[in-house]
């Protein structure tokens, strides 16, 4: 296959096939957990669940002090790499064309060269935290096969992207360009089959703790 | 002109002094982006060349390749037919037509059988032979026999070396290109919609100088004008380096000659000389014209997504399959769901509340 | 001054400057004076080999300027030499009989070689010479 097949098909019929693994899987175990439902709360409500419940969502996004003070190396490098891959993958002028061609919306872009420099940190907070994984007896202990899985699939599109741009002469440009959108598509593939979900199914926990906490009229 | 005479013996036959030869082979080796330090040695080959028998055969194509060609200036189609090589035959080039054309060709093959060159531009149709021919030969008969004594074969354009528009999809025609058909003789490949026309008769020219196919890429294409993609000679990288784009063909990005990425420039995967040698001696080429790359000495440039598709789109629709994916995953997970509770319903029966009456029953 | 064929359908300022070569090849020209003081070695530089945003061509023969010296060659078309104002640089532009550019060098050197006689044109000039003024005398 010539570099110019393999990038017309990873752009191609390769993206269809994640998108609808990926959409599929996720919608399949979002509405599965929707009908699960809850446990009816007899008690007479005393303060809103809606409420708590959204609160909830927002107030979980800031670490307690307590968290902080135990674990401030996972809290600052899971920070710094989750919203290092949200900068990344949303706001680089190129990932901004294939949403508004995917989605129809568009939004201005981030300078490439803060793109290029938030693409290194993040890689260098994701390495970090492998290496605390794997140094740290209690999470060593912890961790399955899924984990590391879950960890390389998200590295992968940031290391590929960054050679990509900068054409690192590895492999031809086309190559890996194709590549970089392979890795996608493998983040794409797994992503419904790991604890990678918590994208999804961390909004539904935080707001059923803060609806029940808010039904009882509790602060949560 | 005589076939036995060397080009340099020629050349000053007809008045041209060593100065002028010089002067040529400064502007040979400049064409042929070999750098200054080479001049002594193309002066002493070309000294010594022997002009070779050159046929050129058109199959299916617009004659765009003959058009760039003739455009070529350095040196002139003309300098080119009568001083550098013997092109003996040519359709819209020759005087002769007819049956009087055909012996030409036959002759020139036999004359030379082993030494000629072989250039072809156009694709060959294999779905039916009968698509496309010369005085009643396919073409695919054609270049199987005239390919049997040729020293070497060079596709000239993007459909003789990878199929071109007639390649692209449905490919009705069962278009295919010279390597397809070709497998036993060395090939060079001088792809784009039409080749820079320098290019064209720089290779010509290196296979003249050297009497050797010049150093090729993966896809059999000189790397001395192949080599580098134009992205990476593109006066408008900075831009896109700064992220800076134009957004559309009129704004203001455009008219500040911003990057044309966003517009769909295929730069980034695209390998010739139009950033460096450019168009039209040296004049300008697309990307500095405002229109963005097409990738076009590419395979399958015409199936690649789209011109104006930027390389980071999706080239099939994606936003239809999501549709689908999420209304068929919700479908799905409903019908999982309600499943998940008939389950967890059963259950919870079977393990059904104990009554007084029950245990009045029992002991 | 050879005229650089004019790439001027961009407004001005656009592309100026922009691949940031002129520089380079300033000090590229630098070097390779002092080799020529020191060995005496020449170096010739392809001009079309490198890509120059529109512009900057002109910029960077603006920057070398004109010497004193101005010569033209009748060969094959016309060739125009410049020895700019750096003594040793020379510019060098190749024209066919149809007046395109087929050749633009900077040459750092004591003399071009196509300003210098050829041996062969040498021999040739001598062979006509003696003829001629052999049929003067007859």
């Amino acid at each position: 296959m010539t570099e110019t097949e393999l990038l017309l098909w990873v752009r191609g019929p390769a993206l269809q096939v994640a998108t609808v693994i990926f959409l599929v899987g996720v919608a399949v175990r979002f509405i599965e957990i929707l009908m699960l439902g809850r446990q009816k709360d007899l008690a007479e409500a005393r303060g809103s669940a809606l409420a708590g419940g959204l609160r909830t969502i927002v107030t979980r996004s800031v670490p307690d002090r307590g968290t902080l003070q135990r674990s401030t190396f996972n809290v600052v490098a899971g920070y710094v790499f989750h919203v290092g891959f949200f900068v990344v993958l949303l706001f680089f002028a190129p990932h901004i064309l294939l949403f508004h061609e995917v989605l129809g919306l568009n939004w201005p872009a981030l300078p490439t060269p803060v793109i290029d420099a938030t693409t290194v940190v993040t890689i260098i907070a994701l390495l970090a935290v492998l290496v605390h994984r794997v140094l740290h007896p209690v999470m060593r202990f912890l961790s399955r096969f899924q984990d590391y899985l879950a960890w390389l699939v998200t590295i992968l599109p940031l290391v590929t992207g960054y050679l990509a741009f900068h054409r690192v002469g590895v492999a031809p440009p086309p190559t890996l360009i194709a590549i970089h959108i392979l890795s996608v598509e493998l983040l794409m593939v797994v992503f419904p089959f790991t604890k990678l979900m918590h994208a999804v199914t961390l909004f539904m926990a935080r707001y059923y703790n803060g609806a029940i906490a808010g039904y009882k009229g509790v602060k949560s | 002109m005589s076939k036995d005479e060397t080009l340099g013996e020629a050349l000053r036959q007809q008045g041209i002094s060593r100065r002028g030869f010089l002067k040529f082979c400064a502007a040979t080796a400049s064409m042929m982006a070999l750098p200054p330090s080479m001049v002594p040695a193309i002066a002493a080959a070309l000294e010594k060349a022997r002009r070779p028998s050159v046929i050129w055969l058109s199959f299916q194509e617009c004659t765009g390749c003959t058009e760039s060609l003739t455009r070529s200036h350095s040196p002139t189609v003309e300098g080119l037919i009568f001083d550098v090589i013997s092109l003996d035959y040519h359709h819209t080039l020759q005087a002769a037509s007819g049956t009087a054309a055909e012996a030409a060709r036959e002759t020139a093959i036999e004359e030379n059988y082993g030494k000629y060159l072989l250039i072809v531009d156009g694709s060959i149709p294999t779905a039916n032979p009968g698509y496309s021919t010369i005085a009643g030969v396919s073409n695919v008969d054609m270049l199987k026999e005239v390919a049997k004594g040729a020293a070497a074969i060079v596709a000239v354009g993007s459909c003789a070396a990878f199929g071109g528009i007639p390649h692209a999809h449905p490919n009705p025609t069962g278009a295919v290109s010279v390597s397809d058909l070709v497998k036993d003789k060395p090939i060079i490949n001088v792809p784009g919609c039409p080749p820079i026309p320098v290019v064209i008769s720089g290779v010509l020219l290196h296979y003249l100088t050297f009497g050797a196919i010049p150093e090729l890429d993966s896809l059999s294409r000189p790397k001395a004008y192949y080599g580098q993609s134009i992205h990476d000679r593109c006066y408008r990288r900075p831009f896109y380096d700064k992220g800076l784009f134009a957004e559309g063909f009129d704004d203001e990005g455009a008219k500040k000659g911003w990057c044309l990425y966003k517009l769909g420039c295929k730069g980034p995967t695209t390998y010739n000389a139009c950033a460096t040698t450019k168009w039209n001696a040296g004049t300008s080429f697309p990307i500095e014209s405002g229109h963005p790359c097409l990738g076009c000495s590419e395979p399958d440039f015409w199936d690649g997504g789209g011109f104006y598709k930027a390389l980071s789109m999706p080239t099939e629709d994606i936003s239809r399959t999501a549709v689908y994916a999420i209304g068929a995953g919700a479908a799905a997970g409903v019908a999982l769901g309600a499943l998940n509770r008939a389950k967890k319903a059963k259950a919870t029966k079977a393990h059904e509340k104990v009554t007084i009456n029950d245990l009045e029953k029992g002991n | 001054m050879p005229c650089v064929t004019d790439t001027a359908s961009l407004p001005a300022g656009a592309g100026e400057n922009l691949t940031h070569n002129v520089q380079p090849l300033l000090h590229e020209i630098r070097h390779a004076l002092a080799k020529l003081l020191e060995d005496g070695d020449g170096t010739v530089i392809d001009l079309r080999s490198l890509p120059l945003a529109p512009g900057e061509e002109q910029k960077l023969l603006d920057e070398l300027d004109q010497g004193e010296v101005t010569a033209q060659i009748q060969a094959l078309g016309p060739t125009e030499i410049i020895e700019t104002r750096y003594p040793g640089v020379w510019v060098v532009v190749h024209f066919n009989n149809d007046n395109e550019v087929v050749g633009k060098f900077i040459e750092v050197c004591h003399i071009p070689a196509l300003l210098c006689s050829q041996q062969e044109d040498i021999r040739e000039g001598l062979e006509r010479l003696s003829h001629h003024l052999l049929e003067a005398t007859t």
